[in-house]
Formats: C-alpha cells, structure tokens, sequence
C-alpha cells in the first residue's frame, strides 16, 4: 500500500519570496482580464442589437468618421504619454512623471468631453439610448468605456496628488505602472469600439 | 419625491405568513444580538472576527452566513413540498401565487449565491492558506471585502423578506417577465442589487485565490506537487474571474433596462430577450462547475486521507480538473435547446455537454480505485463521499439524457430537470462540504465532531434525499412542469408530490441532526479534543499544524519536496526536509473598512431597490471614501519576531 508511494529526489530549490509588487500586479492582470469580459458581454450584446433600430436612424445616420478620429488621436496619444509617465516613474524621475501624467490626464479630460458632447447632440436630437436596442446598446457600450476613463482620470489625479506629496515610493510606483496598465486597456478596448462601432458600418 | 423614494408603510403589511417571517427574521436579529449583549462579547467579535483579516476567521464567519440562510433557503423548500403536496383540486393551497412566486424564487436564489457559495468560500478561506504552506491569502484586505460584499447581498435577500417583496421571476429572472412593465414592483430590484453585490464581492475573492495559489504556495510546491483541492480551487477561481463578469455586465444591462428604459431585453423597441437567457447561462452553466469543482477537490483529499492510500491517477485527476474548466464553457445553451437555434447549433451543444461527462467520470473511477485495495476508514466524511458518488452518478446520467436535444424538448422546465439540477448541486456540492467540514472541523477549532451525529444526519440527508426527488424525477416524465403552485385532481400526480414532501421533512431532520451534532460536539469538547493536529491520519501539510491553526499558520515557512508532504514525512517515506529558521514576519493587521464598505453597499443597494437617491449618493462615497483611506494608510502590517515566533511554537507542541 504505501509502496506506491514514490521517493522523490530530494532537491529542493527553496525560490525567493515572491515580492509584493509581482503578487499585486498579477492580480491587476487577471482583474483586467475580468473587465475585458464584460466589454465582451457589451459587444457581443452590441453585435446583436445593432440592427434593431426599431425605426429609428441606424450607425450611418448618426455617427461622424472625422469626429471619431480625433477622439481616437487623442486618446492614443495619452496613452502614449502615459507610456512616458510610467517610464519615468521607473527611472525614478518625479517631475518628469507629474509632467507626462498631467498631460495623460488633459488629453483624458479631452477625450471625455468630446464623447460628452456627441452624447449630449444625439440625446438633443431625440435620439438617447431609451429609442432602440440599438442606441442603449451603442450608448451602453461606449459609455462603459468612457466609464472607465473617468475613474481612470479620477485614480490619474489622485496618484498625481500621491506622487507630488510622497514622491516616488515604492507602493506609488506599484500603482503607477497598474494605472499605465488599466490606461493601455482602454485604449485596447476603444480600437476595438472604433473598428466595429464606428468604423464597420461605413465600410459596409 | 419624497425622502425615503417609493418606500412607505404599506412595503411592510402583508398579512400573516409574511408578518410570521418578518417577526422571525427581526426577532432573530435581535435575539443573536441580546445573546452577544448577555455574554459581553461585542469587543471579543470586533476584534477577533469583524475586524479580522485573517483568512481563516473570515472563512468562519462565511460559513455562520451560510448556515443562516440554509435554514432560510430550507423554510422556503418546505413551504414549497407543502403547498405542492395539498394544492390540487378545489384545494388553493395555503400559499396565494404571488407568495407561492417568491418563495421558490427566493430558494434558488439563497441556496445558489447565499448557501452554496459561502460553504465553498469558507471552506477554502479556513483551509486553502494553510494546505499550501503560506500564511495568508495574496490580498488579505481584498479578503475582508469580498466577505463583506457577499454579506451585504445576503443581508439584502432577508430584507426583501421584511421590507417589500422579492422577485417572482424565478431564479433566473427571464425578461420579459423580469421588465418593469410585468414586474413593477421591487422584487426584481432586490434581485438584481443582490446579486450584483455578492457577485461583485465573489469575483474579487475569484482573483484572490488565483493569486494565492500561483503566488504564495510553499517553497518546493510545484504546481504538480499541490493538494488536488488546490487544484480544484483553481480551476473554480478561473471559471469565477471570467464567468462573473459575464453576471455583472448581464445584470447591469437589465438595471439599464428597469432604471433607464433601455431596450436589451424588453419585447419592444427592438429588445432581444434571448440574448438575457444566453448571457444568463454563459455565467449560470460555469457557476454549476465553480460550485461543484472544489467539492471534487474535497472528495479528493477525503478519499486519500480515510483508504490510507495516495489519490488514484494524479495527472489525470489534474487533467480531468482542466478539462472540466474549459468546456464547462461550451455548454451553456444546452439549458434552453427550445430556443429554437437549429439543428446543429443544438447539436454542438448536446455533443459537447456529452463530452463533459467524460473528465466527470475520470474523476469518479480515480476515486474508486483510490478506495480499492485501501483500508478504508467509513468515517463521516467518507460517508458523504459514498453517497455522493451514488446519487452524482443518477443525476450525471439523467443529465447525459437531457443532453440529447429532442430528449430535451420533453423534459424542458419538467420536474425531472428540477430533480436533475438538484441531484448534481445537494449530492455534489452540499454533500462535498458537508464532508469538508467534518473533515477539517478538528483543524479549524480542535475538536472533532460527534461521529454518530454526522451518521445520522447523513443517513437522514441521503434517504431524505432519495425520498424527496426520485418522485420528481417520475412526476416529470408525467408531464408536471416546474413552479406550479396548483394543479387538477385526476392527473394521478398527488401522492408522488406527497412523497416528496415527506422527503423534505427527512431531509429536515437531516438539518436537525447536524444542529445536535454542533450542540453535542462543542459540549463535549474536551473529551474530544484534537491534540496531535493530526486526527484522521492526514496527508497534506495543514495537519503538519497544531489544532487549531495558530494565527500566524506556520511557525517556519515548511519546504515541500513532494506531494502529500506530510503524510511522506510522518512515514519515512522521503526524508526529512531541512526546515527553515525561525523567521520575522509580517502579518496584516486587522481593518474595520470593510465592514464599512460592505455596509455602504448594503445602504447603497437598499436606496437603488427604494429610488432613496440621496442614500445611494452616500453609500457610494462612504464606499469611495473607505477605499481612499485605505489607500492612503501605508502601514498595514505587523511584525511578529522570529523571537516571539520560536516562543510561541514550543510552547504549542
């Protein structure tokens, strides 16, 4: 019976504690993993309901090529300076991490009031999300996404105040790099609001 | 618009059976807390539980939650065998069929997110840590308010039951029917801010116990060298991190829906009600495997432990674990093959559901060769096991039936559906953590539990069992479909309902045993006390420790060469590992945020369910408040010295 038992070799190579920055960071990781499940949830909801305009106008009617594509410069960009930021913060340089975040922020506020306004022009032109599947699900999923951007940009500035007070200690920088993370996400997430939201019914 | 929204006077009048519940329920509340009051212990809670951020206190406390809403869930389930046993004819019954709505809504609602759940949590909060050699799980405060979350969802079920109503949908809460214009009232609200609570908190607990286990397992523990309930947990958590969203984002879309008048799921203005029941189920057929693959994992270590045997077939157990987590993906419309998606789309289905059975039944013969040619110890946990693998193989066999699509068509929404789900979910999951708790009882409080209690209750259970759902299984293939609160005289379906609700008293009875089991145990706890830390003749490392578990888990960080470490050790199997020194450590000192925070999202919930806006405004910033303070403290820690440590340890054994 306990023959079975196999004597194992026994070398054990004893790792080193697993820091906590590692440990904090892979469960960043599976969290954003979680969250781009529900944004798949919202796509796939959006896939199916964007026909049914129920009368109403559909995506050609409605959306603007040019105006998207600025939004969508802008909020690459801030992630491109979110990039710098986070960069920065490894280097272990401050000022340059309160520059290039500040930045990342005032193009994230930019974004924001961009998408504020076309939302603000289809409800004033009749069109708000309570007309059709297809507008709560398009008002639903993009406004997820803006969503996130504004809790991102309130985390932005809480960090901002963080580092300016603490300067670059070791949990801020931990929270840097998860805040640069969650930033590239959304932009992720918006290429893809791009592509299929704004970008596939004008191709068609 | 008045302060307290729409709530008023008239959401607590609503005649005898509910006054009889509120009354229950409030003088319940008030009862526990005279009783905390007589004894003095309100300090002793806060400090040594509430506050905690031990994982193993926090595991008891969701295991006290969970036995609350068993016998909450169970009421419900007897007013239901009673209704349906007397309800034929001229006879209406006791229950009018709005309550009669509730009450099985609120049963597979509590018994799923409030009962199931918390077992398995609390189970894995109590032992996961130390089976792995660590001391804590990966975020301990993250810990606390998932605990919270869960609890606050719990909390809002019983207030629906005191204030208002709950929803009448039925568990699954299907629109239309679930839309504001066929259910107005707060019912669904309650549902939905339940749920989403809990599911929330859920999730956060899902990337906890990943990280624990990738992260914080013993130095020498290879993912091939883990318990095979680490395993299990593992696959269950990664099911809970990618499944619950799925719950989160399909709530939310129905709140858009009742809230804001979207257009999702409602049957005008372009809504797809289907596109509810796919989403509902791409989280509800996962959510089947979350609950029932660490009860796979308790019977894995239960087995090993009680036929003095290593666990039959290793890989393939691990394999088989994997496997289950990945399809368990690719069934999910197997629950509504009536949609009407085509034959091939039901086709896929079925096959796939099929395949699943596959890993399932790996799983059992491992078991059983495990058993053969071991001694086998019938102890409580092992006769759980027994029953378990009899009544699992029934439902698991009655399910591969449904599998078949044209079967399907038949039995749909019948009584053998009902009889099927609760087959697999009592046998398979509640009996798991029934012999969980028998098992590591002694190592969480150091003492067994009474034997000829457990016995008897299991006995109870599995007849009662038995009694209860085989004349389910038969009333479906007669045409009874779930949910009726009412149904004609002649159709010959009476005397099998009757059965069944002789059944439901059995199993009662079961729960009546298990309460003197508790009672007779703790009188007797020094008679049975637990002092080697090792009563069963374990295998893996938590019975390497004293009973119960100090707070700090391991005196010094043990170093794993092989799998069932201990057991290899105690043995002569493998050789003494060299151990390391005594070591200082850091301990998470303990938090009331959340409790603050669960109890913000209670006030939260409670205001979105009762259009309170200024209440949902506060909660949300108590909730955001709670989390800045909490980010801002950067000393979180204590420090316990290797001194103390070695002090401590010596005087324990």
């Amino acid at each position: 019976m306990t023959r079975d038992l196999l004597v194992p070799s026994v070398q054990v190579t004893v790792p080193p504690f697993t820091e906590r920055r590692e440990i904090t960071l892979l469960g960043f990781w599976i969290y954003l993993l979680s969250d781009a499940i529900i944004f798949a949830c919202l796509f796939a909801t959006y896939a199916v309901l964007h026909v049914n305009t129920f009368g109403g106008p559909g995506a050609r009617d409605l959306f603007s090529l040019p105006y998207v594509l600025l939004e969508t410069f802008v909020l690459l960009v801030s992630s491109f300076t979110a990039g710098l930021g986070a960069l920065a913060a490894y280097r272990g340089n401050a000022r340059q991490v309160l520059g290039w975040f500040s930045v990342t922020l005032l193009l994230g506020l930019a974004f924001l009031s961009l998408e504020a306004h076309e939302f603000v022009g289809l409800v004033a032109g009749g069109h708000g999300p309570a007309q059709s599947g297809f507008l709560s699900s398009y008002f639903t999923l993009v406004g997820t996404h803006g969503l996130h951007v504004a809790l991102g940009s309130f985390w932005m500035l809480f960090m901002l105040i963080a580092v300016y007070l603490r300067g670059l200690t070791e949990t801020n920088v931990r929270r840097l790099t998860m805040l640069s993370l969650f930033w590239h996400f959304l932009d992720v997430i918006w290429i893809f609001i791009f592509t299929i939201v704004y970008l596939l019914p004008f191709i068609k | 618009m008045t302060m307290l929204g729409r709530l008023t006077f008239a959401a607590l009048e609503q005649g005898p059976i509910v006054f009889a519940a509120q009354m229950l329920v409030l003088f319940g509340a008030l009862g526990v807390a005279a009783l905390i009051t007589y004894l003095k212990r309100w300090k002793w809670l806060w400090n040594e539980y509430l506050t905690s951020l031990d994982a193993k206190k926090i595991g008891i406390m969701y295991l006290v939650v969970a036995a609350v809403m068993l016998v909450r869930g169970g009421i419900d389930a007897l007013m239901m065998r009673a209704q349906q046993a007397v309800a034929v004819g001229n006879n209406a019954g006791y229950l009018p069929p709005e309550h009669f709505a509730q009450v099985f809504t609120g049963h597979g609602v509590i018994m799923i997110f409030f009962v199931a759940m918390p077992l398995m949590f609390g189970i894995m909060n109590v032992i996961l840590p130390v089976m792995l050699g660590t001391r804590d799980v990966a975020y301990p405060f993250l810990n606390s308010v998932s605990f919270y979350l869960f609890t606050a969802g719990a909390a809002l079920v019983m207030a629906s039951l005191v204030i208002g109503q709950f929803a009448t949908t039925g568990w699954t809460a299907y629109p239309p029917l679930s839309e504001l214009a066929y259910s107005p009232g707060v019912g669904v609200d309650y549902y939905i801010w339940a749920l989403q609570i809990s599911g929330i908190g859920t999730l956060l607990a899902g990337i906890n116990f990943i990280v624990t286990i990738l992260k914080k397992r013993a130095p020498g523990m290879s993912l091939m060298k883990m318990p095979m309930y680490a395993w299990t947990v593992l696959g269950s958590m990664m099911l809970v991190v990618t499944a619950f969203p799925v719950l989160t984002a399909t709530l939310g879309l129905l709140t858009l829906d009742r809230y804001l008048g979207m257009h999702f799921f409602t049957a005008g203005g372009g809504g797809n009600m289907m596109m509810y029941v796919n989403l509902f189920w791409a989280w509800g057929h996962p959510e089947v495997y979350i609950l029932v693959l660490p009860a796979f994992g308790v019977f894995s270590e239960v087995v090993a432990t009680f036929s003095g045997k290593r666990l039959f077939g290793y890989t393939s157990m691990v394999i088989a674990t994997m496997a289950i987590t990945i399809l368990s993906w690719l069934v999910w419309l197997h629950h509504f093959f009536t949609m009407g998606a085509g034959a091939d789309v039901n086709a896929f289905f079925g096959i796939m559901t099929m395949i699943i059975a596959i890993p399932t039944g790996v799983k059992i013969f491992n078991w059983l060769f495990t058993m053969y040619r071991g001694r086998v110890r019938f102890t409580t946990p092992m006769r759980w096991f027994l029953g378990f693998v009899a009544l699992f193989t029934i439902g698991g066999m009655a399910g591969v039936l449904m599998a078949v699509p044209p079967a399907d068509f038949e039995l749909h929404e019948s009584l053998f559906l009902v009889a099927h789900f609760h087959t697999m979910i009592v046998s398979g999951v509640l009996f798991g953590d029934f012999a969980a708790l028998a098992y590591w009882f002694p190592k969480v409080f150091g003492f067994t539990l009474s034997e000829k209690w457990g016995i008897r209750a299991f006995w109870a259970w599995t007849v009662g069992f038995m009694l209860a759902f085989i004349p389910l299984y038969v009333l479906g293939f007669m045409g009874a479909t779930r949910r009726l609160d009412h149904y004609p005289a002649g159709l010959g379906w009476n005397p099998l309902f009757i059965v069944a609700g002789v059944g439901a008293l059995v199993i009662a009875s079961g729960v009546v045993c298990q309460a003197i089991q508790l009672y007779v145990s703790i009188r007797d706890r020094r008679k049975n006390r637990d002092l080697t830390g090792d009563p069963w003749d374990g295998r893996t490392l938590e019975w390497s420790t004293p009973s119960p578990v100090p707070f700090y888990n391991f005196a010094r960080t043990p170093i794993v060469a092989i799998r069932d470490p201990f057991w290899a050790v105690k043995y002569g199997l493998a050789p003494q590992t060299p151990e390391n020194d005594y070591l200082s450590i850091e301990l998470p000192r303990g938090s009331g945020l959340g409790l603050v925070i669960g109890g913000a999202a209670f006030a939260f919930a409670f205001a979105m369910v009762w259009h309170i806006w200024w209440l949902v405004m506060l909660g949300a910033l108590v909730m955001l408040g709670a989390l800045f303070v909490r980010f801002l403290d950067e000393d979180t820690e204590s420090i316990i010295s290797a001194d103390t440590l070695r002090r401590f340890d010596t005087a324990t054994v």
